[in-house]
């Protein structure tokens, strides 16, 4: 494939890019001039830069790039640049949406620490957090793996010279948008949904470019198979466009204002959100990280996948029924019993799937158990899928309506979704970078194995802290919101059960400050390697054989 | 076996294809019966749409995230009915876009939290939650009490409204300017027909600061309503049962 032509020359795609970056400037200074509220006229300007930075960089590098060899991997010139961005951003939004977990565990146990502004309050503060975890760093480990991936196993550049970029950029301006609306209070009030109906529009087309990349590129492929984490990718990217799309349905209040109203109301809304918030657990954070579980696995563990057969099992009956999930999060509210009971029966059932997959992650091992000890890397990625195997039993159980009536609403599910998004989500993602850096920087290995095996142990002791204090502060909630004294009273008030979370609340702030460190550990070893620096360490740690025989051919 | 998953693998339309209809068959099967079994919602009496300052006021419950640690959904459990109030109702929600029944109890269920506290009590526990409850872990929104309360078109919000299927009256919109200023002061001439067109809504000058209309008043005056509409003296939950 003659991949010089493709990254240089001026062709129309280019043009049409500096239109829509040009009428998308001016769209943006319509919005300043016009906007009835302060943070719609703040994101007119957000947006005039975007697209005059847009511009400007697409003229320096048409300019740079005439000259650029191209390096080619499997006679392939693959498109590293923007993976390697992806990896920078995802380092930087882990610590942004870490550190802003810790800020409101600390609020939750010191409520002085609110401030008592209004852009620092709890309320405000939490969707920053769980925004930044799921969709700046999930989002982003997700856009770079995937594209990593389906190069690798398509044999393929990826579709697009401008395209993947577009998606990249377009993608961080989603997530600046986002969280500064709800620091400056715009929100829908939907749970991982909360940007409102323009952000939303935005991420639509940046999604179905996504797409388009994504199968462009498994068009292009020189495989005859699409490899299983392709699978899991792309189901990941179409069913996410579904559920952001029908959950986010709203009417404007005005075409130059933040505010909407939702299409549906009450009941009907719940579900449509519970539906949404279940499979942005169950698509974004499960069946896209499968993907990365599926490559990187194998790969950091130079083994192929367990069994093929069970992969295609899991996929889809995975896919399948995982759909049917969101009512268990409305157990016992005004949703009709009918819906609610369908909604547990496949809770249940999905537990089945869940630990196919693992047990597909877990066994690739076969034959490599002995790298545990010597690749930390390895070991991170084990454990992740370990957690996720973990989480997927938990949550089943915690679908079952009588045990639901003691969860919900506690600590507990915080903690429930703690130990997998910090366990299988953090750990996977942390693997996969840790397998990327060297490899996209064109490194012989990581600056220091030791410093990964720090980062793994600090952050392991955090999330156990973090799910046994959130468990005990659960149950503890939920019994005592339930429990009766001798007369037949309600034994406590709620004000004295808010009192007796407080230690617990302290244990898991302590945690999320380890999980924290840890990552702090891995954003210094990254950028040690990615400088080509090596730390002079003792061969044990340092695993002969683990790296694949691809990376040798990267250089 | 005559099928083989390789024809799948192989083709990336096809795997995209059956990918999307595997997944919709669980939200259509669930979701879409919500919109037109008629036993979903319960035939209630007292059900209105919000006035435009209870509105205002749940706009800014939303901004501030409150449903973050405030659930407004109470189970039909035993303890929830003694400490909160009869179960709530798919009724009570029927004008609620979006819902706010939320996920969490941080702090208690606000879905009848009208009228259990004085005014009073709502402006000290908004501006300092620990002058009034001690062990609190709540922020404090001192702020609501000094921001006059802006909102750019209120006939705008009811239009939008009415677009996603509230049934405000062409009277209601003409008059919602209006009302929003009303209802926060009962000496005014507009106080009556607040009432009128509201029935069951609370005319006071909630946070005490009779010379602005504030934040604070929008937030309480949602807050007092909430969980009162409904006329549970004639509601038949046996006529309701799903």
């Amino acid at each position: 494939m003659n991949n010089a032509s493709e990254v240089s020359g001026t062709s129309p795609m280019t043009y049409g890019l500096g239109l829509v970056l040009g009428l998308g400037g001016l769209m943006g200074l319509f919005l300043v001039a016009n906007a009835q509220d302060g943070v719609m006229a703040g994101h007119g300007y957000l947006f005039v830069a975007f697209c005059t930075l847009g511009i400007f960089w697409m003229v320096k590098r048409h300019f740079d790039e005439a000259g650029t060899p191209a390096i080619l991997e499997n006679g392939v010139n693959y498109n590293d640049a923007v993976i390697r961005a992806g990896c920078i951003a995802s380092l930087f939004w882990g610590i942004v949406g870490f550190l802003a977990g810790l800020v409101i565990a600390l609020q939750l146990a010191f409520p002085v620490l609110n401030l008592d502004l209004p852009w620092t309050t709890f309320g405000r503060l939490r969707p920053v957090h769980t925004s930044a975890v799921i969709f700046a760093f999930g989002g982003n480990v997700l856009i770079a793996t995937s594209f990593h991936v389906v190069q690798r196993t398509c044999r393929a550049r990826l579709a697009g010279d401008w395209a993947p970029w577009v998606v990249f950029w377009g993608y961080q301006l989603f997530i600046v948008m986002a969280a500064s609306g709800y620091i400056f209070g715009v929100t829908q009030s939907k749970e991982y949904a909360e940007p409102e109906w323009y952000v939303d529009l935005w991420l639509t087309i940046i999604w179905v470019v996504y797409l388009l990349v994504f199968l462009g590129t498994l068009a292009k492929r020189r495989e005859p198979h699409i490899y299983v984490a392709n699978w899991f990718y792309l189901a990941f990217i179409v069913t996410i466009a579904m559920l952001h799309i029908v959950n986010n349905l709203a009417l404007p209040v005005s075409l130059t204002g933040a505010k909407s109203y939702s299409l549906f109301a009450g009941v009907q809304d719940a579900l449509t959100q519970w539906w949404y918030g279940h499979n942005a657990v169950g698509f974004f954070l499960t069946a896209g990280f499968l993907g990365i579980m599926y490559y990187f696995v194998p790969k950091q563990a130079n083994r192929p996948v367990y069994s093929y057969r069970l992969s295609i099992v899991h996929f889809w009956s995975l896919i399948f029924l995982y759909i049917w999930a969101g009512p268990h999060h409305l157990h016992y509210t005004a949703l009709p019993d009918w819906a609610q009971t369908l909604g547990m029966t496949f809770s249940i059932m999905l537990w089945m799937p869940s630990w196919g997959g693992m047990i597909n992650g877990l066994m690739t091992l076969s034959g490599a158990w002995d790298k545990l000890r010597t690749d930390p890397v390895l070991r991170m990625l084990a454990v992740s899928v370990a957690f996720y195997g973990m989480s997927t039993f938990e949550g089943p159980v915690m679908s079952i309506k009588a045990v639901n009536s003691l969860s919900h609403y506690t600590d507990w599910t915080v903690g429930h979704v703690h130990s997998g998004a910090l366990g299988w989500v953090g750990f996977v993602s942390f693997g996969a970078i840790y397998y990327l850096v060297p490899k996209l920087w064109q490194r012989s290995r990581l600056y220091s194995l030791g410093l990964v095996s720090l980062h793994f142990w600090v952050a392991t002791i955090g999330i156990v802290l973090y799910i046994t204090a959130m468990w005990i502060s659960g149950i503890l909630q939920g019994l005592m919101w339930r429990a009766y004294d001798s007369l037949g009273f309600l034994e406590y008030s709620f004000v004295e059960t808010v009192e007796a979370m407080h230690p617990f609340y302290v244990i898991r702030a302590l945690g999320g400050a380890l999980f924290l460190l840890g990552a702090l550990i891995m954003v210094y070893n990254c950028w040690r390697t990615m400088r080509g620096d090596l730390k002079d360490e003792k061969s044990a740690l340092i695993p002969t054989q683990s790296r694949p025989a691809t990376a040798a051919t990267a250089g | 076996m005559a099928f083989k998953h390789a024809v799948i693998e192989k083709n990336s339309m096809l795997l995209t294809v059956l990918t999307l209809l595997v997944v919709s068959v669980g939200g259509l099967i669930e979701i879409a019966p919500l919109f037109y079994l008629e036993s979903t919602i319960e035939k209630v009496k007292g059900m209105r749409p919000y006035s435009p300052l209870e509105l205002a006021g749940r706009n800014i419950y939303i901004r501030e995230g409150c449903y973050n640690c405030h659930s407004q959904m109470i189970r039909p459990l035993r303890d929830e009915e003694e400490r909160y109030g009869h179960y709530s109702l798919a009724a009570e929600s029927m004008y609620d876009h979006p819902f706010q029944w939320g996920s969490k109890r941080t702090g208690p269920d606000l879905a009848r939290v009208g009228g259990r506290y004085s005014n009073d009590w709502h402006v000290a526990h908004m501006i300092n939650p620990r002058s009034v409850v001690p062990e609190s872990i709540m922020p404090g929104y001192p702020f609501l009490a000094e921001t006059p309360l802006r909102v750019v078109d209120v006939g705008a919000h009811l239009r939008a409204n009415r677009g996603v299927g509230v049934p405000y009256s062409d009277e209601m919109v003409e008059m919602a300017e209006q009302d929003l200023a009303a209802q926060a002061d009962p000496d005014s001439d507009g106080a009556d027909a607040v009432l009128e067109r509201y029935p069951g809504a609370i005319v006071a000058n909630f946070d005490g600061n009779a010379a602005e209309l504030t934040e604070l008043d929008a937030v309480i005056a949602y807050l007092q309503m909430l969980g009162t509409l409904v006329d549970f003296e004639a509601y038949e939950p046996e006529a309701n049962y799903r």
